[in-house]
């Protein structure tokens, strides 16, 4: 299996996808000649050319919903947005046309596209640039939200998530562009709305996304050192959220703890806490604890960062909270 | 530039425009009875005096031309090809409603007569209508969409920031300003920096011009001429047409805004059916009698319109878990 | 100033109290000190002496109905007198338990120091009114899956709530009524207390039997000391011709009821090998096990609504006729409802005697925190092969000893047996 990078991963997909469909077309601020802010569009343009790769001007609103009205009459659009910090200029397009399209007109008009781009905090980028955005954006019907930890599945995701009929929403992560992984060289696929278990063990869940898995599985290898089992769950679609698998692990282990470098209230690990009191009440022998960003805007400062984003300390603190061990 | 009147073309054409007119009215004040009445309720915002720019377009149009809209457009929805029964059921939230009664009076869609909506944002429909002229363009129609948009729409960001796409890459648009001087309750003049909105044009090397949307002659012979010219260049052009509603701008606005004289002066000297009738009997091509005539046909219309929507059953209410998401 | 009057802890146990009768209705006047109302405690009905003096103003806890401790059950104050009708409601149910309320408990006590002199002290750890089980559910289900109370395990998590780990060690240390008729009994009255009639139930052909204070508790107590003491029992069979002898000499010139019964003289050899097997006289603390110096012998006593153990105090210092006196009063205390509760506490070894009513032999539950419990049959003329050889009939007890073998060993229990049966059968030896 090739060893490639997470941007390199995403790319495949985009390429492989736009070969198999000709109404796949991406546009993005950067994505052509620039070869993409963050070169996961590095090399498409001379592949595809200039009628399926645009280079949009810096107008979210506008070129989102170009590619709403373009998903109206059956392209399939792959709109980029250079960070979800600029996507949200577009939110309007997303959330009061892209999202509704289908129900308000009776079933008539979907929206075949895929909305992407990085998504939270990455290093030292400041208060405007590190917004975690899949509370708002999971709180929405009509949108999917999808999100990737691996080079695997952010192609297996993508690739799914341009063939699904649906805008789906897709949260990348800066910092892991440069992640590498195995991908296999023969196509595959990975489901949306389908979880995955990282880590098998039987002490407590850890459920995290995106970058904090990777924290979450840190805190899980220095855990299984002190003889605790802990299992890793990635639900990787948010929305719809794959409540099965995370319910059975919260009734294997009876013990959950959600990590995700979000802000805690009213998050997407507050309603994956609120599912799991709810349907796994019995099997539970501490209430669900969820590591969170500091209710603060992102600072700056590197060690303020630091600070406020979920770390290996606090969420070993938080295993051994919900596992009633004293230190 | 202001386009100079020529003579109309075919009098099978001006009389039909004058029926549907004569429907577009008759249909509009049913439609104003029905709320009062309380067979529906929620937003309603009726087309009444605007009659004459609607049927001028839809005119110079063919079937497979695109049309989008704001909120205001029942009748261009009958006009693109809904049926008036449809419309009229789609407001009493029936299940024979264009929409299957889940749009409402400000979501109007066709997927079959190429009528995109019926949207409630103002502006929002605009970077939609170029994405449908970016799939034109993709796709290499000879087709264009017509956007319509109220005055006030003309001062929503995304607009500009679309306008400026469709400028840049040739995307066969047809914005139409609806201007009928009144952003709800507030003359255009007092929040727009512009005395006449096609100058908007100017910023992005636009084509652009102005008609009397109160004269239907004037409209079909100045569209038409555009639209030829647009499926041969594939340029967006921005056209302000001037026109006047009659009723507040929904069913509960008073209209306290403007003089009772005001519109009197239009109802009575700038009557768009008036006019064309005039026109008519003027030419000999009608006696003042066809016109009633037409004109009872179409009362008869709105009423058979109403009565189909009064028939038709309420939808399921378990319809409400359908279309959210398409398979 | 109206004074409202609450429940009060007349027992070490009582959660919750009865008022069995009011001595006084509203509008009687109460001196201070003076009992006014009688309280139905999980272990007798005892008189409240008023803590105040005036008026009987209102009654917020009628004869018959039971408050948790500390609720207001009257209010006192001069004639004619208003009060605070909010803090005289009266408290339906325990107010919910939380660490607030915990911490409360001890300040006032001392606001109440005139009434401490008639009323017990008021507890600083968490009972009453703040005795809400904590419990995780999934402690919750296991615990109901395996049949084990609860209640009668000490959470180790947050604000004492109990978590899997507390049931699991319940388990392991054999805390499961076992899935026999014990285990049966307790879904039985379970369901007794939600589904009062069964499907198979006819009109008619039954009777339901209120649960007193006393009977709440003996369930509570025993339940929790199958659970959670690990029972094993010794037998030996005692000839009791000597004893018989001796105390017949005792008896000779008392009067009727001055008599050394044998339970008195079984306290007084109980008590002697007590002090010589401290290991018996002891209980189970968790994480020691604690040995008295003194043997408290508590001594079961039937009553008609349930059954009371009063101690016999230092028993280990007392002679034959000491101890029968104490005993009789304190029997005859028992019988009517007048034994205090400290009188009944702190035993170290009991003593459950059926012997006068037949039964041949029996084995006790212990009483916890005590050790073991001697379970004494009936003096019984038995075919014997005596010490010569010979088939004889002898006058023979059998006596079963219940032990707590986390506190107790077989060796060690049977030792102590044999010291006994040494006393019983040479009464003289107790003086060696």
């Amino acid at each position: 299996m090739a060893v490639i990078t997470f941007r390199e991963a995403l790319g495949q997909a985009i390429a492989e996808e736009m070969t198999r469909d000709p109404n796949v077309f991406l546009m993005g601020e950067e994505v052509g000649l620039y070869n993409g802010a963050y070169k996961v569009s590095k090399g498409l343009l001379d592949q595809f050319g200039p009628k399926r790769v645009w280079d949009a001007p810096i107008s979210e609103a506008g070129f989102a919903g170009l590619g709403v009205g373009a998903a109206m009459v059956g392209l399939r659009p792959i709109i980029e947005f250079m960070t979800w910090n600029f996507g949200i200029q577009g939110f309007d397009q997303i959330v009061n046309h892209a999202a509704k399209m289908l129900y308000m007109s009776g079933g008539q008009f979907n929206i075949p596209m895929v909305f992407r781009g990085p998504n939270g905090a990455a290093h030292m980028l400041g208060a405007q640039h590190s917004q975690a955005y899949e509370a708002m954006i999971t709180n929405i019907p009509g949108l999917k939200v999808v999100t990737c930890s691996t080079p695997y599945d952010g192609k297996g995701l993508l690739k799914s998530a341009i063939r699904d009929n649906n805008p789906v929403l897709f949260l990348e992560s800066e910092m892991m562009y440069g992640m590498k992984g195995e991908v296999p060289e023969e196509e595959y696929l990975i489901p949306l709305g389908k979880g995955d278990i990282k880590r098998e063990g039987t002490d407590v869940t850890f459920i995290a996304w995106s970058k904090a898995l990777h924290k979450a599985t840190e805190a899980a290898e220095a855990l299984a050192k002190q003889g605790i089992s802990v299992e890793v769950l990635d639900p990787r679609t948010l929305q719809p959220l794959d409540e099965e698998l995370i319910f059975s692990s919260a009734r294997k282990t009876h013990r959950v703890v959600i990590i995700e470098e979000s802000w805690s209230f009213g998050s997407v690990g507050a309603q994956i806490s609120d599912r799991i009191h709810k349907e796994c009440f019995d099997e539970l022998d501490a209430p669900v604890v969820r590591v969170t960003n500091e209710f603060v805007p992102m600072p700056y400062n590197e060690a303020q960062e630091d600070r406020v984003l979920p770390q290996v300390d606090r969420i070993i603190k938080a295993a051994k909270e919900v596992l009633y061990i004293k230190d | 530039m202001t386009t100079k009147k020529k003579s109309a073309v075919d009098w099978d054409v001006l009389i039909g425009m004058y029926k549907q007119m004569c429907s577009f009215r008759r249909f509009e004040e049913r439609v104003g009875l029905a709320y009062t009445k309380q067979k529906f309720s929620g937003f309603c915002h009726l087309h009444i005096g605007q009659e004459g720019l609607a049927v001028g377009v839809q005119t110079a149009l063919r079937d497979t031309d695109y049309m989008i809209s704001g909120y205001r457009s029942h009748t261009q929805a009958i006009g693109k090809g809904i049926e008036a029964g449809q419309v009229m059921a789609e407001l009493f939230g029936k299940v024979d409603g264009a929409c299957r009664g889940k749009g409402g009076s400000m979501h109007m869609f066709s997927k079959q007569h190429r009528f995109l909506g019926g949207h409630g944002i103002v502006g929002g429909q605009a970077p939609l209508a170029v994405g449908v002229g970016f799939a034109i363009r993709y796709r290499n129609e000879d087709n264009i969409i017509v956007c319509y948009m109220g005055d006030a729409a003309t001062n929503q960001g995304q607009v500009f920031e679309v306008m400026n796409m469709a400028a840049t890459w040739d995307l066969p648009v047809l914005f139409i300003i609806e201007n009928n001087k009144y952003g709800m309750g507030t003359d255009i003049t007092r929040t727009t920096s512009v005395d006449a909105l096609w100058k908007r044009a100017l910023a992005f090397d636009m084509g652009h011009s102005d008609v009397d949307g109160m004269d239907s002659m004037a409209v079909l012979d100045h569209v038409t001429s555009l639209v030829e010219t647009m499926r041969k260049d594939k340029k967006p052009h921005l056209l302000e047409a001037l026109t006047y509603r009659y009723r507040g701008h929904s069913v509960s606005d008073p209209g306290t805004y403007r003089t009772k004289e005001e519109v009197e002066d239009y109802q009575k000297n700038r009557d768009a059916i008036l006019h064309l009738g005039q026109h008519l009997v003027d030419n000999k091509m009608a006696t003042a009698d066809d016109l009633k005539a037409w004109d009872n046909e179409a009362k008869e219309k709105a009423k058979e319109a109403e009565a189909f929507a009064d028939a038709s059953p309420q939808p399921a209410v378990e319809e409400l878990w359908d279309h959210v998401l398409a398979p | 100033m109206a004074e409202v009057i609450e429940m009060p802890k007349l027992s070490d146990t009582m959660e919750e109290g009865g008022i069995a009768s009011w001595l006084k209705k509203e509008g009687d006047f109460i001196e201070e000190g003076a009992a006014f109302v009688e309280i139905e405690t999980d272990k007798a009905t005892m008189e409240y002496n008023s803590p105040v003096e005036g008026y009987l103003l209102k009654i917020l806890v009628p004869a018959g109905k039971t408050a948790p401790l500390n609720a207001p059950i009257c209010v006192v104050g001069a004639k004619g007198e208003t009060y605070d009708g909010g803090k005289a409601a009266p408290a339906p149910a325990p107010a919910p338990a939380t660490a607030k309320a915990e911490a409360k408990v001890p300040e006032a006590a001392p606001k109440k120091a005139e009434v401490a002199v008639e009323a017990p002290k008021q507890p600083a750890k968490a009972s009453g009114a703040d005795a809400r089980l904590r419990a995780s559910p999934l402690a919750k289900k296991v615990a109901e899956d395996k049949h084990i109370d609860l209640s009668q395990v000490t959470g180790s998590g947050p604000n004492g709530r109990v978590i899997i780990r507390d049931v699991e060690q319940a388990l392991a240390k054999g805390g499961v009524t076992p899935p026999g008729q014990e285990a049966k009994s307790t879904a039985s009255q379970d369901k007794a207390v939600s589904t009062p009639v069964t499907a198979s139930a006819v009109a008619g052909e039954f009777e339901d039997v209120p649960v007193n204070m006393m009977r709440k508790t003996i369930a509570k107590r025993l339940l929790a000391a199958k659970n959670d003491a690990p029972h094993f029992y010794l037998v030996r069979s005692v000839n009791m011709k000597n004893l018989g002898e001796w105390r017949a000499r005792l008896n000779k010139d008392a009067e009727k009821d001055a008599r050394i019964s044998v339970n008195d003289l079984l306290v007084l050899a109980v008590s002697r090998a007590l002090i010589k097997h401290p290991e018996v006289n002891a209980s189970w603390q968790g994480d020691f096990i604690r040995r008295y110096k003194a043997a408290h012998v508590a001594v079961a006593v039937a009553i008609p609504d349930g059954l009371i153990t009063p101690v016999v105090r230092n028993a280990h210092a007392l002679g034959a006729r000491e101890i029968a006196a104490q005993t009789r009063d304190l029997i005859g205390r028992t019988k009517s409802g007048k034994i205090g509760s400290e009188e009944y506490q702190g035993g170290t070894f009991s003593i459950s005697n059926l012997g006068m009513m037949g039964i041949e032999h029996f084995t006790a539950i212990i009483n916890p925190p005590q050790a073991a419990i001697l379970a004494v049959g009936a003096t019984i003329k038995t075919p014997w092969v005596g010490a010569s050889g010979e088939l004889e009939i002898q006058e023979r007890m059998t006596m079963t000893m219940s032990c707590d073998h986390r506190v107790i060993d077989g060796a060690v229990g049977a030792r102590f047996l044999e010291t006994l049966v040494g006393y019983l059968e040479d009464p003289l030896a107790i003086l060696t």
